[in-house]
């Protein structure tokens, strides 16, 4: 059993079936990708995990995702702890209009943290975490819109963990950054790996190819192909992934 | 060659095209901008003589030199600040409901149908309602509550759609951010739509304020008040605001009253630029304090 265990999910918006019945497991402590073409649900799927898709009107979810054995789309389930432990990075950062300080004690406070000491540790301890701290330690006052876009990124990664989760879902977090602040994140996302477990979805194959484990392949709301990065790149079973890996379709 | 000169002229032609359109808004500033000068010349040649400490102080009187507007202003003063505590509530109450809460159906978009109609009611059809709704069934007389209620029907529209526009404005990236950080509907209402509407919120119901505090067809049917010989002490007490008291100052056949008008109009301009700045000031350091 895998730390999250997905059964015959499938997701409409209205009636566009988005997701068709799709199965697998994600390890935890690993990097897993989803990648494919553009509309191929990888982002709806990303956002199944938080029931982040709740918020569309007209979404409907059938199947199962279990976290830990527990069915997050049971009725007992408390969305906003789900949302707590599922945490997520969005293809374009999103700081919020505060400091930095004040983004990443966004999180702990919404969840009733109030005592100023413990903030201040969350606070510097996620920022290290996301590699951001040496950066920002002397200006934590200052408006987050004031940083780069890469350092923007890390921000929302830093405001993520720091109401301790222990998934961390990231939808293309790289495809509004340059080369270099890329390559940091995805360096980031193979040290968050330790601890965490890590979901990202990328229409960008080098970057699954360098910084998962596992590699998931969707196309048209179908799951094509997964299994380890190295077997899925190298030796795809599929002749849909075959084609997409040596850019024949995407 | 011939492609040249093609070339050559049509830019000629766009050229003349920039100067007229330079030319046009030019005259239209002029024009908007002269006669506000000429008014306030006007307004201030014949009232500066009047302005004065014992004028501002002064209960109306018919002997012109000891004649005053204290209780207009302190009617309109009143008036207006109990409006905007009455109003500002209610009118960001409905915009959050009618943008964040409410399901996006013909009912909800038949509410916001008729509130961009009623910001376009002629203010005296507010006056009558209020006089039938406020002063009559709700028997509060003719009271500064009364007129209060009354101005916030007509301005609670104009404040709707205002602070609409500004959640509006707050990008989703913001909401999806706080939501997927675990937020509850209401946190995200407040600790990110609410503080980051605020400042559009408030400079809409400056704005409606303002047109407010110049309104006198509504505080006719309301107050039909002009000889107050009090300050108002209560918001159940009468009052006369100062619309009216120019109005009918404006209306007596004594020159000198003309002055008296004149002066009152000034004061008049001179309150709704103060609040104005104060409301401006207010808005720059809530939006200083943000970033």
């Amino acid at each position: 059993m895998g730390k999250i265990d997905v059964k015959n999910l499938n997701i409409w918006f209205t009636d566009n079936h988005v997701i068709k019945d799709v199965s697998l497991e994600l390890e935890s402590n690993s990097v897993t990708a989803f990648m494919g073409p553009s509309g191929c649900g990888k982002t709806t799927f990303l956002r199944a995990i938080n029931r982040l898709n709740d918020l569309i009107v007209g979404s409907k979810t059938t199947g199962e995702i279990r976290i830990d054995g527990q069915d997050i789309y049971d009725k007992d389930v408390e969305v906003f702890e789900l949302r707590r432990r599922v945490g997520m990075v969005f293809q374009k950062p999103n700081p919020f209009p505060k400091s930095i300080f004040d983004n990443v004690a966004f999180g702990p406070q919404l969840h009733g943290l109030d005592e100023k000491e413990d903030i201040k540790t969350i606070v510097e301890k996620s920022l290290r975490e996301a590699a951001l701290w040496e950066e920002v330690k002397d200006r934590l006052e200052k408006s987050a819109l004031d940083l780069s876009g890469g350092q923007q990124q890390r921000l929302c990664i830093a405001r993520a963990l720091a109401v301790n989760p222990d998934v961390i879902l990231m939808d293309e977090p790289c495809s509004a950054l340059d080369p270099i602040a890329t390559a940091k994140i995805e360096s980031l996302m193979r040290k968050l790996a330790d601890k965490y477990t890590v979901v990202i979805v990328t229409h960008n194959m080098q970057q699954a190819a360098r910084a998962s484990d596992y590699t998931v392949f969707l196309y048209l709301g179908k799951l094509i192909e997964s299994g380890t990065t190295k077997s899925v790149f190298e030796n795809p079973t599929n002749e849909l992934t075959e084609k997409y890996i040596t850019g024949e379709f995407g | 060659m011939l492609l040249k000169i093609f070339k050559k002229n049509r830019e000629g032609i766009r050229r003349i095209n920039d100067s007229i359109l330079y030319a046009l808004s030019l005259i239209g500033i002029i024009i908007g901008l002269l006669s506000l000068v000429v008014l306030l010349y006007d307004s201030f040649s014949d009232g500066l003589p009047w302005l004065s400490f014992q004028f501002l102080t002064s209960f109306p009187s018919r002997f012109p030199e000891q004649a005053g507007l204290l209780a207009a202003l302190a009617g309109r003063v009143l008036v207006i600040g109990l409006t905007a505590l009455i109003s500002f509530p209610l009118g960001i109450g409905a915009a959050l409901y009618l943008e964040e809460y409410a399901p996006k159906n013909w009912l909800t978009s038949f509410i916001q149908l008729n509130i961009s109609n009623l910001a376009g009611v002629p203010s005296i059809v507010y006056g009558i309602l209020g006089l039938g709704l406020f002063v009559r069934a709700l028997e509060l007389g003719r009271s500064i509550l009364a007129g209060a209620l009354t101005m916030t029907l007509l301005i609670l529209p104009v404040i709707i759609i205002a602070s609409r526009e500004a959640i509006r404005s707050v990008p989703n990236a913001y909401r999806e951010g706080a939501y997927a950080l675990g937020a509850s509907q209401w946190q995200v209402t407040r600790k990110i739509v609410l503080s980051q509407a605020f400042p559009g919120m408030l400079t809409g119901t400056i704005l409606s304020l303002s047109r407010a505090i110049g309104e006198s067809a509504p505080m006719i049917a309301i107050a039909a008040l002009v000889y107050v010989r009090f300050v108002p002490s209560g918001p159940l007490d009468r009052f006369t605001v100062l619309p009216i008291q120019i109005f009918n100052w404006m209306s007596l056949p004594q020159d000198e009253f003309r002055g008296l008008a004149a002066a009152g109009i000034i004061v008049l301009l001179a309150v709704i630029l103060g609040m104005n700045s104060i409301a401006i000031y207010i808005r720059n350091r809530y939006q200083k304090r943000m970033k």
